[in-house]
């Protein structure tokens, strides 16, 4: 069957036009993505890592008790011992400034859902495409914007990683019970105060819940940006892959597992202490 | 009612149409089709169908009605959360309909509270942020908002539960606070939406007596919404009774209870136990025979026994103060010693009742004396006389004519 209709032709065209004609944007967005992750990840990887350790076992014993602090401070023990702790904090640095990204934009896009149809009809879809289409997709645009390195990494994470934010946003928002809304209306509030006194603090729960998605879809699209020198445990992974090293193949993978199951108890417990 | 108080709130053919052509669903309004005819011809609903009603300062006013009838549509037409599609709402003479966003923000801050079935509150705020949460809206700081719901939980009788999250409390404590919140802003006008129809009887019963009580004190216009027309009758000076968006009657429980506007109107109050409803005002036989005493003798008495058929007549003196019954056996006795009055002969010891008396209230008296309840006013003055026969009509809600055939049936075994 010969091809009939060529979309991809025009996907082309337009992510070529605005490689050419918005140059300037993505080099800003890549100055400021570069220095951000670069710079977090200085601070993380020059922080001692007893220090690092010893942060993030307190701040599992305060949101998610015991338990989670031993796992926590083993984990990362493992992963110093292993020899994977730069990569990590790499990975980590990566991780942080996606969801920090994708929660500014998610947040406010799942409230719009929310309040406006309209948006919601838009968006929705939007978010299937983002979910369904495999993520190496994202990574030729991203390249085309950005070249390779840290921050087109970012990019197709954030993509990746925004879905689930943006619906338990809206969710939360809607599952806000209407007579507390109502009361709130009838006391005189504001559009505004209804949003930030009434219903974000009643979502708030659901929308951590979004956040924890959020973390997780982003650490598995690590390794993926490793492909396009994102650095960290990602590009470890895939050196354990092209040199079919099992050994090497298996530690990296071990310490991107960990890290995501310290990330998913703590965000966790967060939830749980609402 | 008392018609020399201010008027609060006031309703204009109020009419509100759910739907897209609303315009064309107003316009067969006003040629007279039916809701069921506009309903197929716009696909709209009218929610409300030209209410007209005037709410008097300090008033407790009562709209009463089943779900779907329009009444909580109503009163959220009062602040607007429903938008009147046309139709003017006053309150204090100012149109409400009329103002625009940043004014009508305003109005509920300050005139208007709500208090709500399901109560509203915010589950992670404490009782006492709670109620402080209608002055945080209205901008003002925490030490002042925090004394002003104090008073008012106090006020609510809540003192001591100030920290304790809503879910810690029971239903009626979680309505109170509503209630609190209410008050904490204290507003002119209080609407209360089915605010105890969520609680269970006896918690239900025991807040419709707290509202009752702190009326007398804050003397606040209530406008409030119940599907339950005891509850509507113990609470509301004046009712009104809806039916599929149309006010069918107003008045008070007594008015409505004894002239019912409409069939519909007849058929809810047949449930209902008039016997605390009904007063001997409403009961009593005006102007009934009565002896005069010094001016009639015991012949006089006699001839008008014979012209009324009655065999028990009241004695008042010639400005109606009264002083007891007369009965036909000893009138007779007295005629023929000849005594110049009837004096002698008169029974004082009589239950006497104000107008306001219930039936309820009156029928322990009719179990000790044979004559008929004499109703008087504060300077004795007789007004009427309540017979027994139609204090146990009330009572038993049996008619005439089949207490007649009870007696025979009861002579007959």
């Amino acid at each position: 069957m010969n091809k009939v209709i060529d979309i991809g032709q025009y996907i082309a065209i337009a992510v070529n036009w605005l490689t050419d004609n918005l140059k300037p944007f993505f080099d800003l967005i890549k100055n400021t993505g570069n220095t951000s992750i670069l710079g977090l990840e200085w601070l993380l990887i020059a922080t001692p890592f007893f220090v690092m350790i010893a942060l993030f076992t307190a701040l599992a014993w305060w949101k998610s008790g015991k338990g989670v602090a031993l796992t926590t401070f083993l984990g990362l023990t493992l992963i110093y011992l292993m020899g994977f702790w730069t990569e990590t904090m790499e990975t980590l640095a990566l991780v942080l400034v996606a969801t920090v990204t994708a929660l500014l934009i998610s947040v406010p896009l799942g409230i719009w859902a929310a309040k406006n149809k309209f948006a919601a009809k838009i968006i929705r879809p939007l978010l299937d495409l983002m979910q369904t289409m495999p993520a190496f997709v994202y990574l030729i645009p991203a390249v085309l914007f950005f070249s390779i390195g840290k921050v087109p990494g970012a990019f197709a994470t954030i993509i990746f990683a925004m879905p689930p934010a943006v619906r338990l946003t809206t969710l939360g928002i809607d599952g806000v019970p209407k007579d507390i809304v109502e009361a709130a209306r009838s006391f005189g509030a504001t559009n505004r105060q209804i949003l930030f006194k009434v219903e974000l603090p009643l979502a708030t729960k659901t929308i951590l819940a979004g956040i924890n998605q959020t973390i997780l879809l982003s650490l598995s699209m690590v390794v993926i940006a490793g492909m396009i020198a994102a650095g960290g445990l990602g590009e470890r992974v895939l050196e354990g892959i092209n040199n079919l090293d099992i050994g090497l193949g298996f530690e990296s993978g071990l310490s991107v597992v960990i890290l995501a199951i310290i990330l998913d108890r703590i965000t966790q417990g967060f939830v749980n202490k609402k | 009612m008392d018609k020399t108080r201010k008027v609060k709130v006031k309703v204009e053919d109020l009419t509100i149409v759910f739907g897209k052509q609303k315009k064309q669903a107003l316009k067969l309004l006003d040629e007279g089709f039916s809701k069921k005819e506009i309903l197929e011809k716009t696909a709209c609903t009218i929610g409300i169908n030209k209410a007209n009603f005037e709410i008097h300062e300090g008033e407790f006013f009562v709209i009463m009605g089943l779900s779907g009838s329009g009444k909580s549509t109503l009163l959220r037409c009062l602040n607007r959360l429903n938008e009147p599609t046309s139709g003017k709402v006053f309150v204090n003479d100012e149109d409400i309909t009329g103002k625009n966003n940043k004014e009508l923000l305003e109005v509920r801050r300050t005139e208007m509270s709500m208090v709500f079935q399901k109560f509203g509150l915010l589950p992670h705020h404490t009782v006492l942020s709670n109620a402080a949460f209608g002055l945080e809206i209205r901008g003002e700081d925490k030490e002042s908002r925090e004394a002003k719901a104090q008073k008012a939980l106090d006020i609510v009788g809540l003192n001591g539960f100030e920290q304790q999250l809503p879910a810690q409390l029971s239903g009626g404590m979680q309505q109170r606070v509503g209630l609190a919140r209410a008050l904490a802003n204290d507003p002119e006008v209080l609407l209360m939406d089915e605010a105890f129809s969520a609680l269970d009887p006896l918690i239900k019963a025991e807040m419709q007596d707290q509202l009752l009580e702190l009326q007398d004190t804050l003397q606040k216009t209530i406008v409030f919404i119940t599907h339950d027309l005891d509850e509507a009758i113990k609470l509301g000076d004046r009712i009104v009774i809806m039916k599929d968006g149309v006010i069918e009657q107003i008045g008070t429980a007594e008015d409505i209870l004894t002239n019912p506007a409409s069939d519909y109107v007849k058929a809810f109050v047949e449930k209902v136990d008039r016997k605390a409803i009904i007063t001997a005002g409403s009961l009593m036989f005006e102007k009934p025979t009565v002896v005069r005493f010094k001016k009639d003798g015991p012949e006089g008495a006699l001839r008008k026994m014979r012209a009324s058929g009655i065999d028990i007549l009241p004695v008042v003196d010639l400005h109606d103060h009264f002083f007891g019954f007369v009965h036909i056996n000893e009138v007779i006795q007295s005629a023929k010693r000849k005594e110049p009055t009837v004096e002698a002969i008169i029974h004082a010891n009589v239950p006497t009742v104000s107008k306001e008396v219930t039936v309820e209230e009156m029928l322990p008296l009719i179990s000790e004396v044979r004559s008929p309840i004499a109703v008087v006013n504060e300077h004795n003055r007789l007004l009427g006389i309540v017979t027994q026969t139609s204090l146990i009509i009330e009572a038993t809600k049996y008619n005439e004519e089949e207490i007649i055939e009870l007696k025979e049936q009861a002579n007959n075994q």
